[in-house]
């Protein structure tokens, strides 16, 4: 029987590090165990399983765990999985899970994204196996042979001209960086991330990556898995939890490009995430926007409309507006700067946790209702607007 | 000190006008014979009118900076860095951009909106379309 409702109903994270020995199965079965007993379910109740990339063969750093490894190994009896690429990035794997559980196929679903790509360094021969490759094709022909090698480049040439369209500063910028090292000191999952606050000198001077992107404006590879369950509205009565509404999501993009666009799909999915529902921006209690790069969390401020295109910059100055006292607590864990690289589910992890009143030291004031948690840089973009309603 | 090799296209159908064309000194781009619009990345079809009558055309390789970045980063061992990554537009070819090397010139000469040429830089086989400044 169709549900009209999907919520997210348990979260869960194994420990986050930088080369950590334990296997990523086993991370990935930490953050499972952790989710099923926050949502007070069972692993024979659960019978989804959804993941973004899909296991990895060439680079298993990236994403080593499958979910039809994880079917296999946990003994999942699984109605309905799925690991894919190519779909409106990281958190469509959750937004996948929330048309399964609507549709009836699922009643509880796990949805995961381990990343390995730390400890992956420290075993090359497994983890990346297929990264020396003898001609580049697909994309990355456009962008490789010119050592446009990594998406610091390209999201580097899209900052770049921000700053010079609109005058947003490095000063400005800082403040991402800034906001996410200070969140991450009161976040007790981020400790082998950001052992020290970062300080606006150390920033100003740290060396540059792709101008105006420096060291702290890049994520760090990290280890870790994150989990979300998603479960049917109809078959909340199973669980032991504060449930929380997925009020809207959104997946839009018009070219699929790095280097052909004017703007990146955050601009068209923040749009269309307010077209499903009746919630405004001014609703929204906390913003957990992807942050790879320090540059995407102004795309999707502007894309999803908290200022007008171009005011990114502006909106950030100073970091008080967007601190945990501010009117917008952006990216309470930590971010991925800060917290390290989950790879866009801690996002919405963080969100869930925002709305229970369960942050601790980083909870942010007031009695939060509505979370946007977006993942995505250049043509990829997923937002999810969650809601304790 | 030398620049280790760029990483190198694997030629296809589509793509080879574009990554050879330089041994004739021509910058091509997918063009539909029907409708006249730019096609890029090529494709077998038209993007616009989805016309299977496609072609390479020799455009006019000149171009302008619409951004770019200076990238501090060795993405590979013994790559001499800075050097600039820029997002060209290419006159006479409405939306379509390329991502390149701006050589040629110091790294801070370059700034938006530069009028740029193309130069191609080849290497075992393939020409890979920079620019340098017009000027």
């Amino acid at each position: 029987m169709a549900s009209k409702e999907a919520y997210i109903t348990g979260i869960g994270q194994s420990e986050v590090g930088v080369r950590l020995p334990r296997h990523p199965m086993l991370l990935t079965l930490d953050a499972v165990r952790e989710a099923l007993d926050d949502a007070g379910l069972t692993l024979d109740q659960i019978d989804g399983v959804f993941t973004f990339p899909g296991k990895s063969p060439g680079y298993l750093a990236f994403s080593p765990i499958g979910a039809d490894d994880l079917i296999d190994t946990l003994g999942i009896d699984a109605k309905w999985h799925m690991g894919a690429m190519e779909q409106p990035a990281q958190l469509s794997a959750i937004g996948m899970a929330a048309m399964a559980v609507k549709q009836g196929l699922c009643r509880h679903v796990i949805c995961f994204r381990t990343v390995y790509e730390a400890g992956g360094m420290t075993n090359p021969e497994v983890y990346m196996s297929g990264m020396k490759q003898p001609t580049v094709s697909g994309a990355s022909q456009w962008t490789s042979p010119f050592w446009a090698t990594s998406a610091a480049c390209w999201v580097a040439q899209y900052a770049s001209r921000h700053m010079h369209e609109y005058g947003m500063t490095r000063e400005q910028l800082a403040q991402i960086a800034l906001n996410g090292s200070r969140n991450a000191m009161k976040n007790p999952r981020a400790r082998a991330i950001t052992k020290e606050e970062l300080t606006f000198d150390k920033y100003m001077s740290a060396r540059l990556i792709s101008t105006p992107l420096c060291l702290y404006d890049c994520d760090r590879f990290s280890d870790a898995s994150t989990v979300i369950i998603v479960s049917a509205g109809d078959a909340l009565d199973e669980v032991k939890c504060e449930p929380v509404r997925i009020a809207s999501m959104a997946g839009s993009v018009d070219r699929y490009s790095w280097d052909q666009v004017d703007w990146f799909a955050a601009y068209e999915t923040g749009q269309d995430l307010w077209k499903h529902t009746d919630y405004t921006t001014a609703d929204v209690d906390t913003a957990q926007f992807y942050d790879g790069f320090a540059f995407l969390p102004i795309t999707w401020l502007e894309g999803l409309g908290f200022c007008e295109k171009g005011e990114g910059g502006k909106f950030i100055e100073g970091g008080s507006r967007i601190a945990i006292d501010g009117e917008l607590p952006l990216n309470t864990n930590g971010g991925q700067l800060g917290a390290g690289r989950l790879h866009g589910f801690g996002f919405a992890h963080e969100a869930v946790t925002q709305l229970r009143g369960l942050g601790g030291e980083r909870q942010i004031p007031g009695d939060p209702k509505v979370a946007v948690a977006t993942s995505g840089g250049g043509p990829m973009a997923a937002a999810l607007l969650l809601a304790k309603d | 000190m030398s620049n280790p090799p760029r990483p190198k296209p694997r030629l296809e159908q589509e793509n080879t006008p574009f990554w050879t064309g330089g041994a004739e000194g021509k910058l091509n781009i997918t063009k539909c014979g029907d409708c006249g619009q730019y096609t890029h990345p090529p494709r077998v079809l038209c993007r616009h009118c989805l016309s299977e009558n496609v072609a390479p055309e020799a455009v006019a390789g000149t171009g302008v900076v619409e951004t770019f970045t200076i990238n501090y980063q060795p993405w590979a061992k013994d790559l001499e860095v800075p050097y600039v990554i820029a997002r060209v537009s290419l006159d006479g070819v409405p939306g379509v951009f390329l991502t390149t090397n701006i050589v040629n010139c110091p790294v801070e000469d370059v700034n938006f909106g530069d009028a740029v040429r193309v130069t191609f830089e080849e290497q075992d086989g393939i020409f890979y379309p920079l620019f340098e400044k017009a000027n």
